[in-house]
């Protein structure tokens, strides 16, 4: 029977969930890790055994660990993410130039094919790639170089690069996210890479639809149809038809189109999932209620999940990694939020039911399906 | 020289160390810098925790005390106290009190 296992990153440590393919019976372990702050866990798609977590802390640093059971054991990896070259400025806060610095990895992206090729997305934002499993890393320096790199500022999150979606059918195109840059496309594996954000609409911003500049909170692609994006925007839930190309706003009669995570079922390229948050300055959802919006005709008419979630004095949040999808026959979707919860929905998101409930908060979910 | 050096908990667990102290070998000068230099080499996991890999400064939440002092703003190629050289005090490696989530 098909099992999953799934990679849950908090605040002060990390969990790894373990079920048969009905989903119904959980094994928890951990803390792994216990007291630093987990950003980020991911399997390798080609050997489920090698997993990439990030690991950090306010004190310490930067630590990758990695391991190759499964999840059981982990050693530490190379921790050294240098920029490259000279690192130049971005824009900070207060309009003035500011130094590249790194703080820590925001996101870790297995290579589909190969378990030693792995990603981070860091803050300061770059992109970084290891190909021999953790042990060196250098950057991809084409992005950071972009001609609009000096101008790119830090949400109130920090400027982190957060999402990388590897196009299954090119290994050549990658898209990676960054909040308040936007979204940047490559064609040339890295090398080269452009915006690509037009038809995003910024209030905040003096000039609204600018190339950069733009708070994209998280990037969703189903892999059968790799030049189909789906946006969770600081506001507006967006849709890009031609690999980022154009978007336009998807986000129908959302309750509220803030919110930062999006994701699309397993099997349907056009079911889409986003939890709704009341706004930038209340982070938390509409009335106390935790609901899971889903749309079957990839945005703009959604329908709200609530079964089995808190529909009365909920103040949780959904951070932009914490939502993830298996590959069973029938799909499961599972969310964390910041008040510890992990959730499931073994059923494509129609009931709902919690993993764990008191985990720190959580900053990362991410699934696996075992044969 | 032997030289102590007290560690705090989440560093001990990285360098898969079970006391609370290590130590390192090394000739004079006995400086904050030299220590770090032979501390990161017996243990490369390590690197980057106490200081930053490329300004190679303190993390700002790490303190250095020796002797009952806080050396933590002292140039790190200051000389160490005699007792730290000669291994009757450790330098101590903290992580400092700051709150946080």
């Amino acid at each position: 029977m098909s099992k999953v296992r799934v990679l849950v990153g908090t605040r002060k440590g990390a969990f790894v969930l373990e079920a048969d393919g009905k989903r119904k019976n959980w094994e928890v372990n951990g803390p792994f890790f216990g007291g630093w702050e987990l950003y980020h866990l991911k399997g390798s798609p080609a050997d489920p055994n090698r997993i990439y977590a990030s690991q950090s802390s306010g004190w310490f640093g930067q630590q990758i660990q990695r391991s190759n059971d499964g999840g059981k054991t982990w050693e530490p990896v190379n921790n050294k993410f240098v920029y490259d070259g000279v690192p130049g400025t971005h824009q900070w806060y207060d309009g003035t130039p500011h130094p590249w610095e790194f703080k820590r990895v925001w996101h870790l992206e297995p290579s589909l094919t190969d378990p030693d090729t792995v990603y981070a997305g860091v803050e300061d934002a770059a992109l970084f790639k290891s190909i021999d499993g953790g042990q060196s890393w250098n950057e991809l320096a084409g992005l950071r170089g972009h001609g609009s790199g000096p101008h790119w500022s830090p949400g109130a999150g920090g400027m982190g690069l957060h999402t990388i979606i590897l196009d299954p059918s090119d290994p050549n195109r990658i898209y990676i996210a960054i909040s308040a840059a936007g979204t940047f496309r490559t064609d040339d594996g890295g090398v080269t890479w452009k915006p690509v954000n037009r038809g995003l609409v910024s209030e905040f911003l003096p000039e609204k639809t600018a190339e950069v500049g733009h708070c994209v909170h998280h990037v969703a692609m189903h892999p059968a149809r790799p030049g189909v994006l789906f946006m969770q925007k600081h506001w507006d839930v967006m849709r890009s038809d031609d690999a980022g190309e154009n978007w336009r706003e998807v986000s129908g009669n959302l309750p509220t189109d803030f919110g930062f995570v999006i994701d699309v079922h397993a099997h349907e390229p056009e079911t889409l999932y986003v939890v709704p948050i009341k706004s930038d300055g209340e982070h938390y959802p509409p009335d106390g209620k935790l609901r899971v919006y889903r749309s079957r005709t990839g945005g703009n008419e959604w329908e709200p999940l609530a079964n089995g979630l808190p529909q009365s004095d909920c103040y949780v949040n959904v951070l932009r990694d914490a939502m993830s999808v298996d590959q069973l026959d029938e799909c499961g979707v599972y969310f964390g939020t910041t008040g510890g919860q992990v959730y499931c929905s073994s059923d494509a998101g129609d009931t709902w039911a919690p993993v764990v409930r008191d985990l720190p908060a959580v900053l990362s979910v991410e699934v696996q399906t075992l044969a | 020289m032997t030289i102590r050096v007290a560690l705090p908990a989440h560093l001990r667990n990285l360098a898969k160390v079970s006391s609370g102290e290590v130590s390192v070998t090394l000739d004079a000068p006995i400086t904050i810098r030299r220590v770090i230099d032979a501390l990161e080499a017996q243990y490369p996991k390590l690197g980057g925790t106490v200081r930053d890999y490329t300004t190679g400064q303190r993390r700002p939440f790490i303190r250095f005390f020796a002797c009952e002092e806080d050396w933590s703003h002292e140039s790190v190629d200051t000389p160490l106290p005699e007792k730290v050289a000669d291994g009757r005090e450790p330098l101590l490696i903290i992580g400092a009190i700051a709150g946080g989530m």
